[in-house]
């Protein structure tokens, strides 16, 4: 019974990732709490794991705050480009 | 009865060029081949025009088109050989499979403190380690934590499964984590 909640590292860390998307499931976060016990290395990397995604979750709302326009340039290149292709 | 669409390709630009390049940015990320794609989709519109049967928007249609090419961009930078050519962190094989690799265990990190994070140096460090990222990585990553997209959207909009979307967020994630210790964390 027990074998099958065994996972490796690269497993662990797997569902981890999964973890800060809200998203494993809760077998998988089971196998995920066993392995922590065992294994101090993957404890470290599921602690800095929270620290990146806050950053990350920075990162998305600043990039979702900027937005991107065409320059007068390529708004008229496009629209010659179509002109030709109309003809 | 349903109201029927009509397509008005004089008013495309105007009407759409903006909120279509932004569309295509935030998955390529990258200014040049946004434009490229943004005018290969129009170009395929006017090819296309017969086909539009106006049950969908004149907006919608062209984004379903911009979604296709996008796709085909992802296909082709997916086919090349060597593009997602990555540092193993853990073994692939033998009795320590699955386990870290030592040399690429997680280090400490002496100042991860809340208070950095919203420095404007610590956001150009995280963009230049995502911009490191083989383009798919960088891609899916950008669609799943940046864009905030459902995984089942992305999946069906790549055209790839959720095992294989989970495994490139680990592996960029993995990746991102190696270059902000080197760069960030530990510089």
């Amino acid at each position: 019974m027990f074998r099958n909640l065994k996972i490796t590292c690269d497993q662990a860390t797997t569902i981890c990732d999964k973890n800060q998307y809200s998203e494993a499931s809760i077998k998988d976060k089971i196998r995920l709490y066993i392995h922590l016990i065992l294994c101090r290395i993957c404890v470290k990397y599921t602690k800095q794991n929270t620290t990146l995604s806050n950053l990350y979750k920075g990162h998305a709302q600043y990039c979702k705050d900027v937005k991107h326009c065409l320059s007068a340039k390529d708004r008229e290149d496009l629209k010659a480009s179509l002109e030709k292709n109309k003809e | 009865m349903e109201e029927k669409h009509a397509l008005t390709p004089n008013q495309w630009i105007d009407n759409y060029a903006d909120y279509l390049y932004n569309f295509t940015i935030s998955r390529v990320n990258n200014s040049d081949l946004a434009k490229d794609l943004l005018q290969e989709t129009f170009l395929a519109g006017l090819k296309s025009a017969k086909n539009f049967q106006g049950k969908a928007t004149e907006r919608t249609w062209l984004v379903s088109i911009l979604k296709r090419k996008i796709i085909d961009h992802y296909r082709k930078i997916n086919s090349k050989k060597g593009q997602a050519e990555v540092r193993i962190d853990f073994y692939d094989d033998g009795e320590n499979k699955g386990s870290w690799i030592e040399e690429r265990v997680p280090q400490n990190w002496d100042n991860a403190s809340e208070k950095q994070i919203e420095r404007e140096e610590l956001r150009n460090q995280l963009g230049a380690c995502i911009d490191k990222l083989p383009e798919k990585y960088a891609m899916v990553f950008r669609m799943k934590t940046v864009q905030e997209f459902e995984t089942e959207e992305i999946c069906k909009e790549l055209g790839i499964t959720s095992s294989n979307l989970w495994v490139m967020i680990h592996r960029a994630r993995i990746q991102l984590r190696k270059c902000m210790e080197d760069n960030w964390f530990n510089n």
